[in-house]
C-alpha cells in the first residue's frame, strides 16, 4: 500500500466526523512536500498567526525575533534563523505532527484531531490550524533566514 | 501502515518525577517583592480571606452551633487537620478535601445549606482552617486506604490531555522553572491553598488553579468535588509530602 492511501485510510479511521475533514497529505522521509491548499501561504498573515498567543501559541514556548513581543517562552529553540535550517516541506510536518520527527516532543501537533484525549467542547474535533493557518506560518517561518 | 499505528498510540509522558531533595515550593520562584509581601502579614492580602474566615467559625447559623460550639479554639483543634488533607473519608469510601470535609459539618452538623464552591465563604473559612497549619509538614495520602486513589491522581497528572496533548508532568517534573511565555513554571506543590493570586485579584481555592492549568491545554475542565479532581489534589499534597504548609500563599 502506499503511504498516501495509508494516511488517508488513517484520517478516515481517527477522524471524528466534523464539518471540515482534514485535508489529506503525503509524509517523505522528515518533510510534507506538498502544501496543504491550494492557495500559497501568506507570510504577513503568518507572522500575525506566530505572534498571537491565543491563535499561534509558539511564543507560549519559543523565543523569536519579535522585538516588540515582551513575554516569551523558553522551552523551545528560538525561532530565528528556522528558515535556514529546514525546508519549507521540513517546516509544514514540524506543525503536523511534531511528533513524527520526536516522539517525546512537547510541541502540540498544529493540524490534527485523531489520538487527543479529553479534549474541552469548545475544541472537539478541530484541528488547532487550519489548513491555511498552516501554509501561512510555514510561508512565514521560510523567511526567517539567518 | 506506520500512520494507522500511530493513530491507535496510547499517549503517555515518560516524566520522572521531581526528587524530593529538589522539590521546591511555588514561593522559590517568585519575585523577592512578592515573597515579601507573601512573608508579612500585614502586607499578605490573603490574611483577609483568614480572617473574615475566623468571623465565620465564631458566627452560628440561625438555630445551630458555630464551628466554635463544637470544635472550640480553631488554634488547637484544628492544628494539623490541613496537612492531612484530602482524607479517607468512611462513610463515602473514598477522600474528601478539606472544603467537602467544611461542607459536611454545614449540611451534617449545622443542618445549613452547603457552601457554594469557589465563593468568598468557602474560600475563608477554609484559609482559615489551614492557616491553622501554616509551617507544619504535609502528611496527606501517605496511608494505605489512601494508596489508590493517588495512584488515580498521578495517572491523571501523567496524561496527556487536551487540544494541546499535553500532561501537568510535561510541565510541571519535565520543564519547571523554565518559562512559558512570562511565566516561570513551578513544580505545582499545592502548599498554600487557598491562596491570593495577584492575576485573580482574590482568594481563591486549589480546585481553581487546577481548572486553569486544565483550561489552559484545551481540555475538558474539571468538575468543583469531582472525584478525579480530588484524587488530582490528593496526589499533589502526596507528592508534596513533608513540605511546611504555607496558607495564605500569594502567587502571581
Ligand atoms: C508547548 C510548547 C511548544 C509550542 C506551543 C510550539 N512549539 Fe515549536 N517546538 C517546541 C519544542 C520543545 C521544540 C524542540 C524540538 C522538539 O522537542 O520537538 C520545537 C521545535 C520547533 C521547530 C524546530 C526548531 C529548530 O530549529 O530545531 C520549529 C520550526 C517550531 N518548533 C515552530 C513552532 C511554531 C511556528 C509554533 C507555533 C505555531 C510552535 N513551534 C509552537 C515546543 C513548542
Ligand atoms: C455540631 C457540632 C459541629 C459543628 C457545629 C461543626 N463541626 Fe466540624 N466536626 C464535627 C464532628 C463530630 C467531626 C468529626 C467527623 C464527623 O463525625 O463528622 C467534625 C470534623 C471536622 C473537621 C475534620 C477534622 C479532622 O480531624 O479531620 C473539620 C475540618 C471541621 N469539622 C470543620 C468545621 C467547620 C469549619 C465548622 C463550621 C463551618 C464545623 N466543623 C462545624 C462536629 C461539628
Ligand atoms: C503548559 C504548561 C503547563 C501545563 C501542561 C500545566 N501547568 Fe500547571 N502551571 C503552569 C504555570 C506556568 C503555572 C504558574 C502560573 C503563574 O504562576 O502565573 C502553573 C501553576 C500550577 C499550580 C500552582 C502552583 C503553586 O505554587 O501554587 C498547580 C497546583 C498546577 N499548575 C497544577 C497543574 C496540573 C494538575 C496540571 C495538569 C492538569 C497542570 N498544572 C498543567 C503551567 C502548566
Amino acid at each position: 500500500m502506499t503511504r498516501t492511501a495509508a494516511m488517508l485510510l488513517a484520517l478516515a479511521a481517527c477522524a471524528p466526523a466534523v464539518a471540515e475533514p482534514l485535508q489529506p497529505y503525503e509524509i517523505v522521509g522528515d518533510a510534507i512536500p506538498a502544501p496543504l491548499t491550494q492557495t500559497p501561504g501568506d507570510a504577513a498573515r503568518g507572522r500575525a498567526i506566530v505572534v498571537n498567543r491565543r491563535v499561534g501559541l509558539c511564543l507560549l514556548c519559543h523565543s523569536g525575533p519579535f522585538p516588540e513581543e515582551k513575554l516569551q517562552g523558553d522551552l523551545a529553540p528560538d525561532l530565528a534563523g528556522t528558515g535556514s535550517r529546514w525546508s519549507v516541506g521540513q517546516l509544514r510536518l514540524r506543525l503536523v505532527e511534531p511528533r513524527r520527527l520526536n516522539p517525546e516532543s512537547i510541541m502540540p501537533a498544529y493540524y490534527r484531531v485523531d489520538g487527543l484525549d479529553r479534549v474541552a467542547p469548545a475544541f472537539r474535533g478541530k484541528p488547532i490550524f487550519s489548513a491555511q493557518q498552516i501554509e501561512d506560518v510555514v510561508a512565514f517561518l521560510a523567511t526567517l533566514k539567518d | 501502515m506506520t500512520s494507522v499505528v500511530i493513530c491507535f498510540l496510547i499517549s503517555t509522558s515518560f516524566a520522572a518525577e521531581i526528587p524530593q531533595d529538589e522539590r521546591r515550593s511555588g514561593t522559590a520562584f517568585m519575585t523577592r517583592e512578592t515573597q515579601a509581601m507573601q512573608e508579612d502579614d500585614r502586607a499578605n492580602p490573603g490574611m483577609l480571606a483568614v480572617l473574615d474566615g475566623e468571623a465565620l467559625w465564631k458566627d452560628a447559623p440561625p438555630g445551630a452551633k458555630a464551628c466554635a460550639g463544637c470544635h472550640g479554639e480553631a488554634a488547637t483543634s484544628m492544628k494539623g487537620v490541613a496537612a492531612r488533607y484530602p482524607t479517607f473519608d468512611e462513610a463515602r469510601g473514598r477522600p474528601i478535601d478539606l472544603e467537602q470535609r467544611i461542607n459536611l459539618c454545614r449540611t451534617e452538623h449545622q443542618h445549613a445549606p452547603a457552601f457554594t464552591w469557589e465563593t468568598r465563604e468557602l474560600n475563608a473559612i477554609t484559609a482559615y482552617v489551614a492557616n491553622q497549619s501554616r509551617g507544619m509538614p504535609i502528611t496527606a495520602g501517605t496511608d494505605e486506604r489512601s494508596r489508590p486513589f493517588v495512584e488515580a491522581g498521578r495517572a491523571l497528572f501523567n496524561k496527556r490531555q487536551g487540544q494541546l496533548d499535553l500532561s501537568c508532568a510535561q510541565c510541571h517534573d519535565d520543564n519547571w522553572g523554565k518559562r512559558l511565555a512570562g511565566s516561570v513554571i513551578p513544580q505545582a506543590h499545592p502548599t498554600g491553598y487557598p491562596e491570593y493570586r495577584l492575576e485573580w485579584q482574590s482568594t481563591g481555592s486549589l480546585q481553581r488553579r487546577l481548572r486553569s492549568c486544565v483550561f489552559g491545554v484545551r481540555a475538558e475542565p474539571l468538575g468543583y468535588g469531582a472525584p478525579e479532581q480530588v484524587d488530582l489534589e490528593l496526589y499533589l499534597m502526596w507528592r508534596a509530602r513533608g513540605m511546611p504548609l504555607e496558607t495564605p500563599a500569594v502567587r502571581p
